[in-house]
């Protein structure tokens, strides 16, 4: 198998004693951050995006792989010993963890939380790995008509057709599209909303925007609603190892919660959420022991862990194979590579294999690194979580900002800065979601490049996106989505009002 | 924030939708400003267009809900500590702009962020916040080589 071949080279890259400290320094600070109360691992990565700066890309590319794989384990120690989620999808392993870890088995909770997530991100590797090159194959036939149908899919999907109401997820997206238009078009160089402002000729950093609405964002709702009251993580009490009913339990789970997360990561669906929830319900339903769910089920941090890890592996396709991100983490991901002059997509895999094969292969490695690291440093992480509250955000604010001004040393971008972080606290005190204004930054620039560099291509007759098939199905797909949530509501308050 | 007489169940959805309108109007009028003229199909302009537009129906949307639905009750803030964090973060940008370094920028932004949450002593606060800002300042401008702004401070080094 080529595959094969190719991911051995990548080992060969990964496995050189300066990669492997890179990827060892990477999952350990991104695990020290990533456990942090309300911090996830979208913001995990846009914080320590600066400290990769000025690596060698093959290097900073290891160093990220590490980063984002310990930001996500960091969430669920976080959310098994505290309580507090610092994302939805850890929503679920909190349900069940935190149970676990009052009644003095924080140790296995972790533990399953911590193989579980190997299991899947192994597993989910694997098929990144098989399913990336035919996906390359089908990709670099794409016209950028295809890439519009395309990405409008994931406009829908993203803000659409999972939020709470498709309303706001869509006024969060259009946020983000107006954010993407400002700066020199990339066509025909035309200034757009810069209003004067040399400094935004450059357009709006992805990270800025997303450390904004994310770090800044939390700060102020956390201060504005007092939520700083002494909360204790639960010490680790007792083993930490799993007894033999816990591996009998939770094997199967976990091997469940990746057949569920990958797919649902992979297909440009987005969200996270979706598949820990339904993976937490078949467990319950599956479970020899459904009575202990809700007081702290092995299975219920097992399964959603595991379905967690490999939907996010499976958000590495569409970035990796499209250059298409569909979550917000994968979406500053995909900054962290433009940063690096890497542009995901399928000229990375003919341009630079040795790098998205190096990629791959350090996933393997920071994955194994987190479970070797991890258990026995669970006293630090411990540690890390008690930090007070003020101190800690007050170390947050000033690393964020630091990252902002490192990239881009301008007081228009510190203002840009607080700006979205005012906008995020208003989200968030509105209910209003964050993820698909950061997705629609990234995406609108290059969705609108393709609509018309394919208008261009037919002469201006926008019939071409329903001549060719491909996109034409896309962008019906894209309309489905789009309008079903509406008629669903629309019907169910009809039924409503017949009752 | 109860029922009123026009039925405006949800003020804070009529507040987004004008700030919508707002936005969209702002965006038209940029659109309508351009000179880049694209000789096939559609220029940089019509981008603009489409999310005015965009922005438009939204607007649209929320004013719809905000006779329909009720407001979800949002909890009620303390403004003082939003505050406190503003203060923090006008520290920062003060600093920058007026040449005064990062290491001060951020001591001011640690010092005051942990008073927006509930830190009584100013003092302590603030001598951590300076020691965190020139352990990052020697990090990263010495060993990574990123050039955080500078003061006379940190010109010492």
């Amino acid at each position: 198998m080529d595959a094969i071949n190719l991911l051995i080279e990548g080992f060969s890259l990964a496995i050189q004693p300066a990669n492997l400290i890179f990827a060892a320094i990477g999952v350990f600070i991104g695990t020290a951050v990533g456990v942090l109360p309300g911090i996830g691992p979208a913001l995990t990565v846009a914080l320590l995006l600066p400290v990769t700066f000025k690596l060698d890309p093959g290097g900073s590319i290891i160093m990220f792989a590490g980063i984002y794989y310990g930001g996500m384990y960091g969430g669920s120690t976080t959310a098994i010993l505290l309580n507090t989620p610092g994302e939805s999808a850890a929503v679920v392993t909190a349900l069940e963890g935190n149970k676990m870890a009052r009644a003095g088995r924080g140790g296995p909770a972790l533990a399953t939380a911590a193989i579980g997530s190997f299991v899947a991100a192994l597993v989910a590797t694997v098929a990144l790995a098989f399913l990336a090159p035919p996906l390359v194959k089908v990709a670099v036939k794409f016209a950028p008509w295809d890439y519009f149908g395309l990405m409008l899919i994931a406009f829908v999907t993203v803000s659409a057709t999972f939020g709470s109401s498709p309303l706001r997820g869509l006024t969060s997206l259009a946020f983000g599209l107006w954010l993407g238009l400002m700066g020199l078009d990339q066509l025909t160089g035309q200034a757009r909303l810069t209003f004067g402002v040399p400094q935004l000729l450059d357009g709006v950093e992805v990270t800025t925007l997303a450390v904004g609405l994310f770090a800044i964002g939390e700060a102020l709702h956390v201060a504005s609603r007092h939520l700083y009251k002494p909360e204790r993580p639960i010490p680790v009490k007792g083993s930490i190892w799993m007894t033999k009913e816990d591996w009998s339990r939770s094997w199967k789970a976990w091997l469940r919660g990746t057949v569920v997360g990958f797919p649902i990561g992979a297909l440009p669906a987005g969200g996270a959420e979706i598949p820990t929830f339904l993976s937490y319900t078949i467990e319950k339903k599956l479970s020899r022991k459904p009575q202990e769910f809700g007081s702290g089920a092995i299975e219920g941090v097992a399964g959603p862990e595991a379905a967690n890890n490999a939907s996010a592996a499976g958000t590495l396709v569409p970035l990796l194979t499209l250059g298409l991100p569909t979550s917000a983490t994968a979406a500053v991901m995909l900054a962290g590579f433009q940063q690096y002059n890497i542009q995901p997509g399928p000229l990375l895999f003919t341009q630079h294999a040795d790098l998205v094969w190096g990629l791959v292969a350090s996933l393997f490695i920071a994955n194994v690194m987190l479970l070797v690291l991890n258990l026995p440093l669970v006293g630090l992480w411990v540690k890390l979580l008690r930090i007070p509250l003020p101190w800690l955000y007050g170390g947050i604010l000033v690393f964020a900002s630091m990252g902002t001004i490192a990239a881009n040393p301008s007081v228009v971008e510190l203002l840009l800065l607080s700006a979205f972080g005012v906008v995020g606290f208003l989200m968030r005190r509105y209910d209003y979601p964050v993820a698909p204004a950061v997705v629609g930054l990234i995406l609108g620039p290059l969705a609108d490049n393709a609509l018309r560099r394919s208008l261009q291509m037919s002469l201006g007759d926008p019939m071409i996106f329903l001549q060719h098939p491909s996109s034409a199905i896309m962008i019906a797909i894209a309309t489905i989505a789009l309008i079903a949530p509406f008629v669903f509501k629309g019907l169910s308050q009809f039924q409503h009002d017949e009752d | 924030m109860t029922e009123r007489s026009l039925k405006l169940a949800n003020r804070p959805a009529v507040v987004v939708a004008m700030v919508l309108f707002a936005v969209a109007a702002v965006t038209y009028w940029d659109a309508s400003q351009m000179t880049a003229r694209a000789t096939y199909g559609m220029g940089a302009n019509a981008a603009s267009y489409f999310i005015c537009l965009f922005l438009a129906v939204l607007g649209v949307g929320h004013l719809l809900t905000a006779f329909q639905t009720p407001a979800i009750e949002a909890e009620d803030a303390d403004w003082k500590a939003i505050g406190g964090i503003a203060i923090a973060l006008s520290g920062l940008v003060g600093s920058i702009w007026l040449g005064a370094g990062f290491t001060l920028g951020s001591t001011l932004l640690f010092a005051f962020t942990a008073r927006a949450f509930g830190r009584k002593s100013l003092v302590v606060d603030l001598a951590i916040g300076a020691f965190m800002g020139l352990v990052i300042f020697l990090l990263f401008n010495k060993l990574l080589s990123l050039a955080l702004p500078q003061g006379p401070f940190e010109r010492l080094f």
